[in-house]
């Protein structure tokens, strides 16, 4: 137990410091970066409890491929930090007084003494063959089938709305289009033959066949 | 843990709904250009199934489907029918200024079934999961539509706004169920009001949840203090789209309160009956008064919506079933009088030219006179004046007032409405004592819109003349 | 010696089973370097490096050691810190993900349930590396073969994703061993033949995941000079060349775990049980892997690179719909126990 709430406190902490870094960086790549490691500790936080599914996934989706195209975005923008930072310093008193003034009374209202573990009984621990992808699984495609669609539905309304708002066909663009170039066909597509009968040379032809055969007249 | 098929019967509508949403999206990727007018007869179609269908499952006993997610009972029953209803209103209203303005295109339709297809779910939540789903549905999909015009920098402004303060509306909400489930151990709401009923009020835990609830609640109303986002949105979106956002949601919004407040945390009634005390006086109170100093109409509607949340809060504050039915009553209510109101705009639109200003609606009156007291009956009904259906909703809802002994209450709720009726009267006078503007052209009108306004208008006047059944309805739907 | 073994403490006996993984694994990267300079060389009919040692056995030292005193240099506008960090961060996914891939039967560092998404986790990590690396070193090559990576990584993961959703469904099980025994039989029984399309999309988003020919755009050398790493020179360097031969040997192993049945004997069981060198064991998986290996040398030789948008293509509107049908079929399949895979 000793070792597991050393790792719990190491990851913790991890993942608070990293949180801070996120909203304190000046550099948004580095802001972004920080929130990877925010994601991958919360992730090891979630194996701590036996959610192995939940944390691998987490750094599946999130770190593996929200945070990517998060990161692909940030790279090519030219953020303007100066001015960021402006505002950030101007309301940052103003914002520190509130945070804390809500902190306070949040921790008067409701003290830890709410959350303690006397108020939640531990559950019991899993058995090791417990496999909890299987369980999720089960739960998700009947209790809550109908929570999971419309979550599905949801995707599909930010796909909808990503490409209404962002997609624009501008005209005049030079665009190939890769399946019409590899449906380019050996024979015909590429290589014309063409049979051309050359007038021209023909008639030259035909006048020095018109030489030969005289000459040879000639010396018959 | 076996899937039944009858689980899918209770949620027809919501299927025909996604149904058509599917169906539009597959069909506008192959139509022709000239053609496009065929998704918005699919989108009619397809509504009008879903209210046939909501009236063949409704009616009956409460049942529990999808392992406690979702529940039909009649307030879902009739909550459902009124914002099929208003919906259909909506996109009649919408389709001449979409097809002016090149912006009949599925993404619209698409988008605003989702968005119904979102209320729907959720005045039939029965768990938080269900609710919180429905709601981000909805709210997704109004997010994309307030920005639907992309060449419109206000309509961008606005989004933006909204998106910044819905989502962190959501977090509210998110955070304070994550702290009702963290004390009640489910996010079904019947275990967390039997859990309720056991552990008393004595958690702290649960009531800091309902507070960050109710505000994520105060959030998605647009009611005073979280109100900022509304005028702003109302201004910058396109108006079909505040069309489609200030109408039917409100319903939804009214079915979100109640599942929440009511199914879930009916325990606590005691205190958020507070809370939505301090937040119906200020919205009514601000929404009144700030509503007169307003020059854009979208504005001025937008103010005064918040002024009608506050008498929708009202009545739920009352915690009686009288009290809830009154909220009802003027949610239902409301929701038809605003998508007059904004189809009026609409009407009095046309390319390149969008009706927004008071000013905009001088001399109806000699430019279209039926349109012209179809608007009159619209204004007359949101001040309050009778025989009208806006006299009668706040009778209700100040009579459910009363009853619990809050009589300031609605003295303070009157004083207020009879500050507002200043600024709804205005507009009837600009409309029939004034001339209209010299370049305003005859109002255009096919025939479907017409026929849709005249129906909503005289609807107003019926529902206020005989506003029994109705209110039989929503009476039959608390048990008063 | 068993005795000698439990009288370890565990964590010694933990980091011994690593180091018994990954110095073999290093040693193999050494070669599999050299490995790839011969093979091509045959395939161009040319010899190969043939000078240091007999034969040019000793040419990987030659070149670790050059690649050892050679300096590193840091551009001058360069983000310093994460610069030094990406190619740590690009050899730490490809070195984790050994832990779970199993040996031979129950010879796995971590028998735990959910192996294959672990792997596919800590590859889908490798990316950052290069996104780093591109990033902190402050130049346009760098950066532009840092964003081909990222957007065609993505694209891939995703095919990758969903190929490995069929095996899943196939063998009913994440954990790796447990794909393996799902193929018992014979060579018919083994995946690759039910799996077929996803085979295929996973054998070629294997090499567009590691960033090779035919897929090597990230680096590109005749068009953005040497992408991601065009700065990084010594060490530095070196390390990110042994991440990507190291994610090509973890790719080779994968294929021959999750299609080609691992260590197990192409022949059906009741011929080949005792029999030396037929019967089931780590030859086998170590032959299949080698295959595969040498599949990717063979790809680079033949195959000229792809254009950029065509791997955008290839990935999203071919591979992504193929897996997607597959999977249905699949599942159809295992629900309707499909003889002879899915009869029992």
């Amino acid at each position: 137990m000793g070792f597991e709430k050393f790792l719990f406190y190491v990851f913790a902490a991890i993942t608070v410091l990293a949180a801070g870094m996120v909203v304190t960086r000046r550099n948004p790549v580095h802001a972004v970066l920080y929130l990877v490691l925010a994601f991958f500790s919360s992730a090891a936080l979630w194996l701590l409890l036996e959610a192995e599914f939940l944390g691998l996934v987490l750094v599946l989706v999130y770190v593996g491929a929200v945070m990517v195209l998060f990161l692909f975005v940030l790279m090519m923008l030219d953020i303007d930090l100066a001015t960021l930072r402006a505002g950030f310093i101007r309301y940052l008193p103003l914002g520190v007084v509130i945070a804390v003034v809500m902190a306070v009374q949040i921790l008067l209202v409701v003290g830890p003494g709410n959350f303690g573990a006397e108020q939640f009984p531990t559950p019991a621990a899993a058995a090791a063959d417990v496999s909890n992808i299987e369980e999720v699984g089960l739960l998700l495609y009947t209790d809550y089938v109908y929570p999971f669609e419309l979550a599905a539905v949801i995707l599909l309304v930010g796909i909808i709305a990503a490409i209404r708002l962002t997609l624009r066909r501008r005209p005049g663009t030079k665009y190939l289009d890769p399946t019409q170039q590899i449906q380019v066909r050996k024979g015909p597509d590429r290589v014309r033959l063409v049979s051309q009968v050359s007038t021209a040379g023909l008639r030259e032809e035909q006048g020095a066949r018109d030489v030969a055969q005289s000459q040879e007249d000639g010396s018959a | 843990m076996h899937f039944d098929a009858a689980n899918l019967l209770p949620i027809l509508p919501e299927i025909a709904v996604l149904l058509t949403a599917a169906i539009v999206l597959v069909v506008d990727l192959y139509i022709d250009e000239r053609h496009r007018e065929v998704i918005h007869g699919l989108t009619l179609i397809g509504l009008v199934v879903a209210i046939a269908l909501t009236g063949v499952v409704g009616g009956g006993a409460t049942e529990l489907v999808f392992a406690g997610n979702v529940v039909r009972d009649p307030l879902a029953d009739l909550l459902k029918g009124a914002i099929l209803v208003v919906s259909l209103l909506v996109f009649i209203y919408a389709r001449p200024w979409l097809r002016d303005r090149g912006m009949l295109v599925g993404e619209f339709y698409m988008l605003g079934l989702f968005s119904i297809l979102g209320m729907l779910v959720m005045v039939a939540a029965n768990s938080f999961v269900t609710v919180y789903l429905g709601l981000e549905l909805l709210a997704l999909s109004l997010y994309a539509l307030v920005a639907f015009d992309r060449d419109s920098s206000r309509g961008a402004e606005a989004a933006m706004k909204y998106f910044v303060l819905g989502a962190l509306g959501s977090g509210m909400l998110l955070y304070g169920i994550s702290m009702v489930y963290g004390a009640t151990g489910s996010v079904e709401f019947g275990a967390v009001a039997e859990a309720l009923a056991t552990q008393g009020m004595e958690n702290k835990v649960l009531v800091f949840g309902l507070v960050f609830m109710v505000i994520g609640i105060g959030f998605k109303f647009g009611a005073v203090p979280f109100h900022m986002w509304l005028p702003d949105v109302y201004e910058g979106a396109p108006t079909p789209v505040v069309l489609l956002l200030g109408s039917a949601p409100k319903i939804a919004a009214f079915g979100l309160a109640i599942r929440l407040l009511v199914d879930g945390l009916g325990s606590l009634q005691a205190d958020w009956q507070g809370m939505l005390l301090i937040l119906a006086v200020l919205s009514i109170g601000l929404g009144n008064v700030v509503a007169i100093a307003q020059r854009n109409i979208k504005r001025m509607l937008a103010y005064s919506t918040i002024s009608h949340v506050g008498f929708i809060f009202l009545g739920l504050l009352a915690g009686t079933e009288q009290g809830y039915a009154a909220a009802m009553f003027y949610t239902i209510t409301y929701a038809v009088m605003a998508t007059g109101a904004f189809g009026i705009l609409i009407i009095l639109s046309r390319k390149g030219f969008d009706a927004e200003r008071i000013e905009d609606l001088k001399g109806l009156n000699e430019r279209d006179s039926w349109y012209a007291a179809m608007m009159a009956l619209v204004m007359f009904s949101m001040a309050g004046v009778p025989p009208l259906v806006g006299f009668m909703g706040k009778l209700l809802v100040l009579e459910a007032v009363v009853r619990i002994g809050f009589v300031w209450l609605a003295v303070v709720a009157v004083i207020f409405s009879i500050i507002g009726a200043f600024y709804y009267l205005r507009v009837v006078r600009y409309i029939y004592f004034d001339k209209p503007e010299e370049d305003a052209p005859a109002l255009a009108s096919s025939g479907g819109v017409r026929v849709a306004m005249s129906l909503n208008g005289l609807a107003l006047l019926a529902l206020g003349v005989f506003p029994a059944t109705l209110l039989a309805l929503c009476q039959s739907v608390f048990g008063a | 010696m068993i005795e000698l073994w439990n009288s370890l403490p565990v964590v010694m006996q933990i980091l011994l089973k690593i180091t018994a993984i990954l110095v073999p694994l290093l040693l193999l990267v050494a070669y599999y370097t050299y490995a790839e300079r011969k093979v091509i060389g045959y395939i161009q009919i040319r010899i190969g490096p043939n000078r240091v040692g007999w034969r040019g056995w000793l040419q990987p030292i030659a070149d670790a050691l050059k690649l050892l005193f050679k300096e590193v240099v840091i551009p001058s506008k360069a983000d310093k810190a994460l610069y030094l960090m990406a190619p740590v961060i690009t050899i730490g996914p490809a070195m984790a993900a050994w832990a779970v891939i199993p040996f031979d039967a129950g010879l796995v560092l971590s028998d735990i349930n959910a192996g294959l998404l672990y792997v596919l986790a800590l590859t889908s990590l490798g990316v950052y590396g290069i996104i780093i690396a591109g990033w902190a070193s402050n130049s346009k090559y760098a950066l532009l073969g840092a964003m081909r990576s990222a957007a065609q990584i993505v694209a891939y993961e995703i095919a990758m994703g969903f190929a490995l959703v069929g095996v899943l469904v196939a063998a009913g099980s994440l954990n790796l061993g447990a794909i393996v025994e799902a193929q018992a039989g014979s060579v018919f029984t083994w995946f690759w033949l039910p799996l077929l399309p996803l085979f295929g999309v996973y054998l070629i988003s294997g090499v567009a995941e590691t960033n090779r020919a035919p897929f090597d755009v990230a680096e590109g050398e005749s068009e953005i000079v040497a992408g991601f790493h065009v700065e990084y020179s010594g060490m530095a360097f070196a390390v990110f060349f042994l991440a990507e031969y190291a994610n090509m040997i973890l790719i080779s192993a994968l294929n021959a775990l999750l299609f080609m049945g691992g260590w197990l004997s192409p022949l059906p069981q009741s011929w080949v049980a005792g029999v030396p060198l037929l019967d089931d064991g780590f030859h086998w998986f170590a032959l299949k892997t080698g295959f595969f290996m040498f599949l990717f040398l063979w790809l680079r030789a033949t195959f000229p690179r792809y254009r950029y948008d065509q791997i955008m293509r290839l990935g999203w509107k071919v591979f992504i719909p193929i897996t997607i049908v597959w999977i249905l079929v699949v599942a159809l399949a295992v629900v309707y126990r499909l003889p002879p895979w899915w009869s029992a």
